[in-house]
């Protein structure tokens, strides 16, 4: 097949099948996160929008995530906790990936399982800090006692949505790795929902999913947590 | 890799991108403890969160070993997204402007 321009006018002018070495899951997958990009980019580009246009002073997301550890005062420490746990469910996510292509369906599970406790403590901790800044802090989504009203129906909103994203990720990480230990992958043995034969890309395309919450993560973390 | 549609690439590859996103979310943290501010901050943030969302989508999501059809399919419409942000920045500076006029200096 050829490769760059040309690759690309010889991939779209072909009968069938434009997305080639590609399964067919896999590229319903891409253009799904494609338009969840839309969704999370203009939660994101509201939030900008009432960010600057507010008269009143927007809080201080350095102070408003603050912890006192063991009586240290620390800055922001729970949401750089959750940043890292995140990551390192991708990275466990990346090489569940790997070892689904081996057919490796003990070590494929085990990180699959993983993956899906390190998303759970996410969640828990989603919840934690929710729990904190409604009774705690006294933030709403029409005002806060901090600063702009603006501030607590963009954070319900966009963490919110991403926390979402993240449960219904573990929900079905734990279904694709009851999937994997069953042998349905091996097996060929049709979804549930689907009624596809299962086979390891879908090990993959579930990888797809996750890489993209932690990605809107980093984009949260940048513009909300940290701006 | 010719007759298999799947993406197989060594272990350590997936370390090294582990390990380097945990500088790089480190590096973004710092940048808030040690309270840098105006546009070295802002700066800082959008490189470490460009960075990191590039090795995500490049590395993890293998976007980097995929043909140049799906990757032009997947990443080009994003480009709307900017005209998006550019246009509500616009349009919320406006916001301010009149706010600054009807509702006074508050």
């Amino acid at each position: 097949m050829s490769e760059g321009m040309q690759g690309i006018v010889a991939d779209w002018s072909s009968d069938q099948r434009a997305f080639k070495k590609v399964p067919w899951g896999k590229a319903m997958m891409w253009i799904f996160l494609l338009s969840d990009t839309f969704i999370f980019t203009s939660f994101l580009t509201s939030y900008m929008t009432v960010r600057m246009s507010t008269t009143v002073p927007w809080p201080n997301p350095s102070e408003v995530f603050a912890l006192t550890i063991a009586g240290h005062h620390i800055p922001l420490i729970l949401i750089a906790i959750m940043t890292f746990i995140l990551i390192s469910s991708s990275g466990t996510m990346a090489m569940a990936v790997k070892f689904g292509y081996e057919k490796n369906k003990k070590m494929t599970a085990f990180l699959l399982v993983v993956t899906a406790l390190f998303g759970a403590s996410f969640v828990g901790m989603q919840a934690f800090e929710w729990t904190k800044l409604i009774v705690d802090e006294g933030v709403r989504p029409w005002g806060n006692p901090m600063g702009a009203a603006q501030f607590g129906s963009s954070f319900f909103m966009i963490t919110g949505f991403h926390g979402f994203h993240v449960s219904v990720g573990v929900i079905f990480l734990i279904i694709t790795a009851i999937k994997v230990i069953r042998g349905d992958l091996d097996n060929e043995r049709p979804g549930f929902m689907t009624g596809r034969k299962g086979k390891y890309e879908i090990v993959e395309i579930m990888g797809l999913y996750w890489h993209f919450v932690d990605l809107v993560w980093v984009f949260i973390f940048a513009f909300f947590y940290l701006w | 890799m010719a007759h298999t549609e799947g993406q197989q690439h060594p272990i350590s590859i997936y370390f090294w991108i582990w390990g380097l996103l945990f500088v790089l979310s480190a590096f973004s943290y710092m940048v808030d403890y040690l309270h840098f501010q105006g546009y070295l901050r802002w700066f800082l943030i959008i490189l470490f969160m460009l960075l990191k969302a590039g090795f995500i989508v490049a590395i993890f999501m293998h976007m980097r070993w995929e043909r140049l059809a799906l990757v032009c399919a997947i990443l080009i419409p994003t480009g709307a997204l900017l005209v998006l942000i550019g246009l509500m920045a616009i349009e919320a500076d406006y916001t301010f402007f009149t706010r600054g006029i009807f509702f006074g200096a508050g």
